[in-house]
């Protein structure tokens, strides 16, 4: 009788010891690997700030962000004392960023708003967020190439100034605005509108009174982040925006010289020339200083983006929408 | 609300105005620019100038600028260093004054200039010359520094950059230089990796020195795979900088450290020197394919025996029309022009950017162009 | 009544108000699609003249660019293409394994209180502008990293994509690799720890309760996963590293052949690095060259993007 119930030999299916070491080896190689990543990724994020703030703080001083480069000449120093400066770059800077704000924001925000409240996912959307996605792949230099290409053939070929590299700009920016704010305005509960509805509000309102006001926090940090991401963009604005030596307080006309284009610039030109007696005169002309100031205007634009990075996290931890409650 | 308004319009306006105090604020302006502005007998502009062009000329261009605000406080100069080619298409196009430009204005650029110039054609004058050396690193066999010369000869350049000669202790070198302890080290050629004038120049030398070693045409960009290509000027001396047993070619004025080569002229080895580069400028003749009106164009005489001549050089011209649409634009061309060119504008350049002043000869020749553009 | 009338009012401007809201809205969306119609526009008719014009005017201007070394425009984009796929494609295989071991370090490694400013450590990556990439491989990477390319040269260059001699200084294909790698880590780290932080938390005890160690819980529940989003953010961190422009132009020792040598100078270009170098130089024909060369590298962009979000799509439905 017993020998129709077989026994089963659990022992069979006990994991030997040299599989269970096995399994704990790998398991202890990936660990080792995981936090090896980690590390290694470290290493160029400590050099990368560490070369730039021991060879941009030499140079980094009021006098260097209170003058442009006019009058500059050689490894000389300028009447102030100094050895030029930046004004001038970070003025192009701002005014170009903030031209291809005002194009992008109001462009990427109506476009979210429209892919969230009105399109009901048809095909049009579909094809608006197929696009969306292409344009958040255009190479920065192929827009720095479409903006000169427009300009050239609508204004008048040599148009370069300001705004040329602002419309290049607000090409990479668009898509990151768009991306955001939809998001943003996904997460915006519905039982809102609804409520809103059933009052009777209309629904341009009900949009822009009560869900965007909902979801603007989310917006901002979106829009300041994708900011981030455009202000360091060099290739573009090299076709598209220029250099000069002097402040341009015109965006539409004539050439702008912005941070980036200003580092890759003073780096591209090499040594200064000092003639002998220059290079006893106090304060004494410098050879190297085309890298010392690549070197202090790169610091300047890492703090101006780790600052938008910082505002635009702060931006969106402080005044999250609270989706649960 | 009104209250709110107006405060509102009067904080915008200051707003504003701070902006443009701003503008004028980051100016470093020179110390001596009103007491010689009064002395300066030609007739005063002002207004906005822009230039553009080759980015070898921009210290000069910086140097001039400054200088020439001590005569002119009113001028705006602005020169954009975006490269020859930009730069004569934007002036062809009309919105720049004047052009700088590493080689001359072939002849189809020169008849669509009939288009920006209000008469005549547009023409080009040398202003800027520098030499261009041929420089390496060799610092462990104690070979570089300002003093230290290699001597070389065009075949033996032309054989090196084509990577035919592969070793620094090579027979060929070797020979021309008894005195000096050759390592035994792989040569690795650097070479600009955009197009260039400087890379136009000096293969231009290798091929008029070296023709049956040097298989390539002469163009602005490099035509072999032979070593390593870095961008810019800069781009090149990093490179040289990095590694040893690295040669390159760049204008003189960034050798810095480096060793640089001696040429062989004639019977002689001369290393660059602004001297030696005025000279071969002043040897050679005019190019006499450039035959429309005013123009300057001078072809380097690569073969030169002139004792004394460093023939590797850069030769960098302005291009503007002999009248302008506007005046005003007419004014400050040829005020501008006469200033660069002058024997204080070309001592400034080579203070500041180590180009080779002008001759006499060829600053009197370049004048009779500069005169000739009407000023009403 | 008063108060009646102007309840009508505010409809009535409430309507009109929507209507233009609603029209201001889908205008946006359209202008999304003209943009992009006019990016390929604008490039194609300023990329005409290469069709249209003299061919041998053309052939001039690409030989001029090349220094003789291609004739027509087929032989001057191909290797372009070829150097920009190699490099983004070798950046794109440095910094996956690596992403997804940081992702999985800051969403199952770390301690919970760690793991965001860890994440905002690796976002830090992807603030530095290209060009301080550039100025730091140039001068910084390139005399540290030889000595180590040597070694791979020496040991491993039996391998064809090692071969020697290694190029010093090592301005090659093999360093702009790490650099591009480098920029394209925090891309697709912060997609894959966005993921990896989504995985069923069920599954995951599950498998640990079963007696899975941590490796196999990860490889069991986590991973599959995330697969398909893992395939879509190397899409975007590939779309990122083909479009560089700064980092390759300031490091690369640029040649124009179809070589795979990851160590030897001289060897490929990537079409981005190539507009920024000839651009200053060209002529209005050399500008077209460039601007069609441009054109076919939106083409290859457009093509990665759009598999990434078929890839997607296909993940969600």
């Amino acid at each position: 009788m017993s020998d129709s119930h077989p026994t089963i030999d659990f022992d069979k299916f006990k994991p030997t010891r040299s599989y269970i070491a096995a399994r704990k080896r790998k398991d202890w190689t990936m660990r080792v690997f995981i936090i090896a990543a980690f590390v290694i990724a470290l290493i160029p994020l400590v050099s990368v700030l560490w070369t730039t703030i021991s060879s941009g703080v030499a140079r980094l001083n009021l006098n260097f962000l209170s003058y442009n480069m006019s009058g500059v000449v050689g490894g000389n120093a300028t009447p102030s004392g100094g050895y030029g400066g930046i004004v001038h770059a970070i003025i192009g800077t701002l005014l170009v960023t903030l031209g291809s704000m005002i194009i992008s924001i109001p462009l990427g925000l109506m476009c979210a708003v429209y892919l969230v409240e009105y399109s009901h996912n048809g095909g049009l959307a579909r094809a608006i967020g197929l696009l969306v996605d292409v344009m958040s792949g255009i190479p920065s230099i192929v827009a720095g190439l479409f903006a000169y290409a427009l300009f050239n053939t609508l204004v008048g070929p040599g148009t370069v100034n300001g705004f040329v590299g602002s419309v290049a700009l607000s090409l990479l920016m668009i898509p990151t605005v768009v991306k955001t704010s939809e998001e943003m305005l996904k997460i915006v509960p519905n039982d809102l509108r609804e409520a809103a509805y059933a009052l009777g509000v209309t629904k341009q309102r009900t949009i822009t009174k009560i869900v965007l006001r909902t979801a603007l926090p989310g917006i901002v940090s979106g829009v300041i982040l994708a900011i981030a991401r455009v202000i360091g963009e060099t290739a573009p604005l090299l076709i598209a925006a220029g250099f000069i030596s002097t402040t341009n307080l015109n965006l539409f006309s004539g050439r702008m010289t912005t941070l980036p284009v200003y580092v890759y610039q003073e780096y591209s030109q090499g040594l200064a020339t000092c003639s002998a007696t220059a290079l006893q005169a106090t304060p004494p002309c410098l050879p190297q200083i085309r890298m010392e100031r690549a070197w202090a205007a790169a610091l300047v634009l890492i703090i101006i983006v780790l600052l938008l990075n910082l505002i635009g996290r702060l931006v969106a931890k402080l005044f999250a929408v609270k989706t649960e409650n | 609300m009104r209250n709110n308004a107006l405060i509102r319009s009067v904080a915008a306006i200051s707003g504003f105005a701070m902006l443009a105090a701003l503008a004028a604020c980051g100016d470093n302006t020179s110390a001596t620019s009103s007491s010689s502005a009064s002395t300066s007998a030609t007739a005063s502009i002002s207004g906005e100038f822009a230039g553009a062009g080759a980015s070898s000329q921009q210290s000069a261009v910086e140097a001039w600028i400054a200088g020439f605000a001590d005569k002119q406080p009113d001028a705006k100069i602005s020169y954009d260093p975006s490269g020859s080619g930009a730069g004569v298409s934007t002036f062809l196009t009309g919105s720049t004054v004047w052009a700088g430009s590493d080689a001359a204005m072939t002849s189809d650029q020169v008849s669509q200039s009939k288009s920006v110039c209000a008469t005549g054609t547009a023409f080009d004058v040398p202003v800027y010359i520098s030499p261009i050396a041929i420089v390496y690193n060799l610092k462990s066999a104690g070979l570089n520094g300002t003093s230290k010369h290699l001597n070389l000869d065009g075949e033996t350049i032309a054989k090196i950059f084509d990577g035919k000669i592969t070793k620094w202790n090579d027979s060929a070198i070797a020979k021309m230089n008894p005195d000096a302890k050759l390592p035994d080290l792989a040569i690795t050629v650097v070479h600009r990796s955009d197009k260039s004038g400087t890379t136009k120049n000096f293969v231009s030398y290798i091929k008029d020195t070296a023709d049956a070693a040097w298989p390539y045409e002469v163009g602005e960009n490099w035509p072999n795979n032979v070593g390593q290509g870095a961008k810019g000027t800069s781009g090149v001396i990093t490179t040289v900088n990095q590694a040893e047993g690295t040669i390159g070619y760049a204008d003189a004025s960034q050798a810095g450290s480096l060793g640089t080569a001696a040429v062989k002229v004639g019977d002689d080895y001369v290393p660059y020197s602004a001297d030696a580069a005025a000279k071969v400028v002043d040897a050679s003749p005019k190019d006499d394919t450039a035959t429309q009106k005013n123009r300057v164009v001078i072809k380097i005489d690569h073969n030169t025996t002139e004792s004394g001549a460093y023939p590797v050089v850069l030769v960098s011209y302005d291009i503007a029309c002999p009248a302008y649409k506007t005046a005003k634009n007419g004014e400050f061309a040829k005020q501008w022009l006469t200033y660069v060119v002058s024997e204080e504008g070309q001592k400034t350049a080579a203070d500041s950017a180590g180009s080779a002043p002008m001759s006499a000869s060829l600053r009197a020749d370049v004048m009779k162009s500069i005169n000739a553009i009407k000023t009403k | 009544m008063s108060s009646q009338t102007t309840v009508t009012q505010n409809t009535t401007s409430g309507k009109s108000g929507d209507k233009v809201f609603k029209g201001l809205a889908y205008g946006a969306g359209i202008m999304i699609l003209v943009a992009l119609a006019a990016v390929t526009l604008f490039l194609l008719v300023r990329a005409m003249p290469l069709l249209t014009g003299s061919q041998k005017a053309n052939e001039d201007t690409i030989v001029s660019f090349t220094g003789g070394q291609a004739h027509n425009f087929l032989q001057y984009v191909g290797p372009l293409v070829f150097g920009t796929i190699l490099i983004s494609a070798l950046a794109l295989l440095l910094a996956f394994p690596i992403s997804v071991g940081i992702a999985l370090f800051i969403s199952h490694y770390a301690p919970r209180k760690l793991s965001t400013a860890l994440s905002y450590v690796v976002d830090l990556l992807a603030a530095i502008p290209s060009v301080i990439y550039g100025l730091w491989g140039g001068i910084v990477l390139v005399p540290h990293i030889t000595g180590f390319w040597k070694w791979v040269a020496q040991y491993l260059g039996w391998i064809p994509l090692f071969k020697g001699p290694a190029a010093d200084p090592s301005r090659t294909v093999g360093t702009v690799s790490v650099v591009l790698a480098v920029m394209i880590l925090p891309i697709i780290t912060s997609v894959a720890r966005d993921i990896f932080l989504q995985a069923p938390r069920l599954q995951q005890e599950a498998a640990l309760a079963m007696g899975a160690t941590k490796w196999e819980m990860i490889k069991l529940a986590v991973l599959p996963f995330g697969r398909s989003g893992l395939i879509s953010a190397s899409m975007l961190g590939l779309g990122r590293a083909l479009g560089e422009t700064m980092a390759v132009l300031m490091i690369l020792s640029p040649g124009m052949s179809y070589s795979v040598k990851l160590l030897q100078a001289s060897q490929n270009q990537s079409i981005a690095a190539n507009i920024a170098a000839q651009f200053p130089e060209a002529n209005d024909l050399g500008v077209s060259t460039l601007i069609a060369t441009g054109l076919v590298l939106f083409l290859i962009t457009f093509l990665v993007n759009f598999i990434a979000r078929k890839i997607t799509e296909k993940a969600r439905a």
